[in-house]
């Protein structure tokens, strides 16, 4: 079979299984666009900014475990396509960036619309490629899909020069079935005797925490997370981006750690003899002063990453593998030890932990004339049966939906948690509502966040993406303002935000139902309401308590035990 | 301290630009950097000097063995190895004593002299780090106009070794 460039394109992304790409066109990819024209089977979806697209197809990918597909133009596309990309590697999501580029002939004039794709995109991107010639244009799709989806995931930029994609030059194209690169080989399996020497470990523990994160959801491990933590019978805890990996409504689950974990989580971490973290990284706003990090414990680390590997705390056992073959091996060995966890050890240290549990750390003032926002979220659970898709923007709505959405099921959550990208939100849901059109997808924002993308809601009418919307109107950039109020003497310096619109009539110029909300005892009725409207996106303008914050809080670069609980009191 | 980490990486362009910019962007030291062909045409060997504690050294290598590109590498310095440098350096010459002074320099450093004029010689040295840099300090009382170095070359000694 004879095609051009750009056909060979579309045709390898029907072959790859690829059924929805995100994107907006422009010059240097006008020949694939029209090669996008005459099919159905790959389903592109246009956006209204090349950032909402990026993100839509990391929403995509992160609620589905598929990668995300995204087509850009040159210049300006693909500049715009920058801050997704690097959300997206910052929280290793699968994700492959179609980027145009100036014909061949002309890169390096400084052309119209030119720009290094390759060099803009080098750090932050798992690799890149610039397809040279319209021969090597299916084996390097094929990479590039083959290093997004595998090892740790991460997006991929493939480069295309227009005269690459020239209707009037054809090749002949076969599917690549399968793909050898030398020089990238990710380590599936763990270390036998590394995985052995863990198990005794973990079983010698007087005072043990499983600690997972991120990598538990994306290597699909979540089964055998439960059913070893469940067989140990310890407590669990889990950050930011490992949340729904393990069920967030038993017992063992202790809550989130870190610089907003709870009391109990933080508390055990400090106190804890061994540390089981798997799939997770160590990231600063997890383990706070690394010199306090756990000081008494010995500490056992499965990654698929290598270079997360006492990269910043270092582990007394480092077992480099796939999280959910990892997992399975040491529930084997598990299984046929005769050795049990200590059970008095273990009943005593749960005594500990029920005990900082009982603190009740995420209290709040339900008796408040004004909304609260840990109140719209709990209500949202509620609504939602705990079985919402939770997209979230960047901010104190994030750190509370991460609180009070208790996630049962992995790949429900979906947030930036890396990079801490505003305007975020909307896109993701919208991308996971594409994927499951039959799932209730909530997005949890505010009025800041979603200002960065809002222009979105014309992709979703456009779509008919029913989202809903739940905008915790705080009229302050939440998370500044409350850094402000705590470390630099309640000088709110350009925190606050002059001239929000009317989100009502904005939403319904785009086509869409606006609803605001401005007492507590409304909070639950128009949840419902909005629900019920199954077909339509709902945008809910939450007016909320304006100087509400966030707690616990660790404070950067404290350690675990220094927490922060209520506004009124401080722990030591 | 020191480390000398030797790269087989893939012969494609942008492939330098990624291990530089690694460097750079985790703020890691290069002391000095050569690539070039190996017999394998697809690949390059590089050689990159650094510094740093043990832990940031095993990152560097983690973080290196992460790229695309590279295809294997090893840290020199943890074994027995051989380590050379060339240099080009060009010195001011100001009457017979001192171009008798720098000829024999030379000869002690077993250098070469490859370039003569009226008012200059240009000597070529090769060995490791050291010697070039005790030749330096050697010849730092006369005019020195230019020095080039190539960046530090290594290879492990023995069997041992960095292939495919």
């Amino acid at each position: 079979m004879e095609l051009s460039g750009a056909e060979i394109l579309v045709r390898f992304l029907k072959d790859e299984g690829v059924e929805h790409i995100f994107g907006y066109p422009g010059g240097a990819v006008l020949h694939i666009y029209d090669a996008l024209y005459t099919q159905d089977d790959v389903k592109h979806i246009l956006v209204r900014h090349e950032q909402g697209a990026t993100h839509a197809a990391d929403g995509y990918a992160r609620a589905t475990g598929k990668p995300g597909v995204v087509l850009v133009t040159s210049g300006p596309g693909a500049t715009n396509a920058i801050t997704g990309i690097a959300t997206a590697y910052m929280d290793s999501i699968p994700m492959v960036v179609i980027t145009g580029q100036v014909p061949t002939a002309v890169i390096g004039s400084d052309a119209f619309q030119e720009v290094d794709s390759i060099g803009i995109t080098r750090p932050c991107v798992k690799h890149n490629f610039l397809v040279k010639s319209v021969d090597e244009m299916a084996e390097t799709l094929k990479k590039a899909f083959y290093v997004a989806t595998t090892g740790r995931p991460g997006p991929v930029v493939v480069d295309i020069p227009k005269d690459i994609t020239d209707p009037n030059v054809k090749v002949p194209y076969t599917y690549p079935e399968t793909i050898d690169m030398r020089s990238y080989n990710p380590v599936m399996k763990g270390h036998s005797g590394q995985i052995k020497k863990a198990v005794d470990m973990i079983l010698e523990a007087k005072r043990p925490m499983i600690y997972t994160g991120g990598g538990v959801v994306l290597g699909n491990a979540s089964e055998q997370l439960t059913e070893f933590t469940r067989t140990l019978g310890y407590p669990i805890t889990q950050t930011l981006m490992g949340l729904g990996s393990y069920p967030a409504t038993d017992k063992q689950f202790i809550g989130m750690l870190g610089m907003h974990g709870t009391y109990e989580a933080n508390m055990a971490m400090h106190e804890c003899d061994t540390l089981i973290a798997i799939g997770a990284r160590f990231d600063d706003r997890v383990t706070g002063k690394i010199a306090e990090f756990c000081p008494n414990a010995k500490i056992v680390h499965v990654d698929i990453d290598p270079a997360s590997i006492s990269k910043t705390v270092k582990v007394d056992i480092p077992i480099v593998g796939d999280v959910a073959t990892v997992l399975d091996e040491m529930l084997q060995i598990l299984k046929s030890s005769k050795t049990r966890p200590d059970a008095a050890a273990l009943a005593n240290w749960w005594e500990n932990i029920e005990k900082w549990r009982g603190e009740n750390c995420l209290r709040y003032d339900r008796n408040s004339a004004l909304i609260k926002p840990q109140y719209v979220v709990e209500k949202l659970w509620e609504v939602t049966n705990g079985d919402a898709i939770v997209a979230s923007d960047v901010g104190q709505h994030q750190m509370f939906a991460a609180q009070y959405y208790k996630f049962d099921k992995p790949n429900k959550w979906l947030n930036s948690g890396g990079l801490g990208t505003m305007g975020f939100g909307l896109p993701a849901g919208m991308g996971a509502k594409l994927a499951y059109p039959d799932q209730d997808v909530a997005v949890v924002t505010g009025e800041a966040s979603i200002q960065m993308c809002i222009q979105e809601l014309g992709t979703a009418t456009q779509y008919d993406l029913p989202v809903k919307v739940i905008n915790l109107n705080k009229r302050y950039m939440g998370m500044v303002r409350q850094w402000q109020e705590f470390f630099y003497e309640s000088r709110y310096s350009h925190s606050y935000m002059d001239a929000i619109p009317d989100f009502v009539q904005l939403a319904e110029s785009y086509g869409h139902v606006g609803m605001r909300i401005e007492k507590p005892e409304d909070v639950e009725g128009a949840l419902k309401e909005a629900f019920a409207m199954k077909d339509r996106l709902v945008f809910m303008d939450f007016i909320t308590d304006q100087e509400e914050n966030v707690y616990p809080m660790v404070a950067a670069g404290k350690g675990h035990h220094e927490m922060h609980l209520a506004s009124d009191r401080e722990l030591a | 301290m020191k480390h000398i980490i030797s790269l087989l990486l893939e012969n494609e362009s942008g492939a330098l630009s990624r291990v530089a910019g690694l460097f750079s962007a985790r703020g890691y030291n290069i002391e000095s950097l050569t690539v070039a062909p190996t017999e394998d045409e697809t690949l390059s060997r590089m050689t990159i000097v650094t510094t740093g504690s043990d832990e940031i050294i095993e990152q560097i290598t983690k973080q290196l063995n992460k790229l695309v590109d590279v295809v294997k590498l090893i840290d020199l310095t943890e074994g027995a190895h051989i380590e050379r440098e060339m240099m080009l350096i060009k010195v001011a010459t100001d009457g017979a004593e001192q171009r008798g002074e720098i000829k024999r320099l030379a000869d002690i450093f077993r250098g070469g002299i490859v370039d003569v004029t009226d008012a200059s010689y240009t000597i070529q040295l090769t060995g490791d780090s050291d010697k070039l840099d005790a030749f330096i300090s050697a010849v730092s009382n006369m005019n020195i106009l230019e020095t080039v170095r190539s960046g530090v070359l290594g290879i492990s000694r023995g069997e041992k070794g960095l292939h495919l």
